[in-house]
């Protein structure tokens, strides 16, 4: 599998954090792990440099996942990345919401390294 | 509106016995899985509940109301570290940011115990209030939970306080 590049949105650092710990147990050649707080920030990640992957939560301040998701889509070098929300609604119905808007699937908080890595590795083999 | 406060309004849950138990074990869950730790629920100390960090959520449709928790700032920086995964002293801000997710993730949690409600109540950002000597006043009218549970010999409350 390719070394790949990792953006992690969140309003928190330590789900971040905890995220970006998640992969590594995973044992996923990260070539680089990017950060951002909120979707927006995400966006700018995005166009300074393309990402493999993309976890995003859905709910953050100033852009939500949900609009991000909307953003992202429309960056050439960012269409075809898989992004995975990260959500703590008890509820499915936001990341239903995710799905139709390009999400490939989702994490429910709280989660295991092991449910991280299940959810990513279908995605990761198409990087191959 | 978003329809899960459409729905609220036209019909509330109604809490029955087992709440209690669903909230230790959401509260357990989150410990296990997000610190590796397990808490063990003690019973309810006469002086009720207290704490320099308190952690607050709100519920918005057919569950109404606030979920919080309160933590010594002692336990509040442990769980901090354990997040973190790190032995460092953790920042006021990471502190804070912890114990913030950790009561949004058993509010999320407790109410995806509860059959047909997910997509019905609609959670909060998490706010945190630190201090003293300050009281929380939920202006709820219906029932409330209640539990305290021992992490690492810290008190750590975890309360449900819902509108009528």
């Amino acid at each position: 599998m390719k070394s790949i590049r990792v953006l992690i949105v969140d309003d928190s650092a330590v789900i971040r954090k905890i995220v970006g710990r998640c992969l590594r147990h995973a044992g996923i050649d990260l070539q680089g792990v990017m950060q951002a707080s909120n979707g927006m920030e995400g966006l700018a990640v995005i166009r300074k440099g393309a990402v493999d992957l993309i976890l995003s939560d859905i709910k953050m301040p100033a852009m939500d996942g949900l609009e991000f998701l909307q953003g992202y889509r429309t960056l050439e070098n960012a269409k075809n990345t898989p992004v995975v929300m990260i959500t703590c609604e008890g509820s499915e119905s936001r990341v239903v919401e995710a799905l139709p808007a390009g999400a490939r699937g989702y994490i429910r908080k709280p989660f295991t390294p092991d449910q991280v890595k299940e959810r990513i590795a279908p995605l990761l083999e198409g990087l191959r | 509106m978003n329809p899960a406060l459409t729905q609220g309004a036209q019909r509330r849950f109604k809490p029955d016995g087992s709440w209690t138990t669903l909230l230790e074990t959401a509260t357990r869950e989150v410990f296990e899985i997000m610190l590796g730790t397990e808490v063990a629920i003690v019973p309810r100390p006469v002086e009720g509940p207290s704490g320099n960090v308190m952690a607050v959520v709100g519920l918005a449709g057919q569950l109404c109301g606030v979920c919080s928790m309160r933590f010594t700032l002692e336990g509040a920086g442990r769980i901090a570290k354990k997040m973190l995964g790190t032995d460092q002293i953790a920042s006021e801000t990471e502190v804070k940011d912890a114990v913030g997710e950790i009561c949004n993730m058993v509010a999320g949690n407790f109410k995806a115990k509860i059959s047909n409600l997910a997509e019905g109540c609609l959670l909060s950002a998490p706010t945190v209030i630190t201090g003293s000597d300050f009281s929380c006043h939920p202006l709820t009218d219906g029932e409330s939970f209640e539990i305290c549970a021992n992490f690492e010999d810290q008190r750590v409350w975890v309360i449900l306080e819902l509108s009528g």
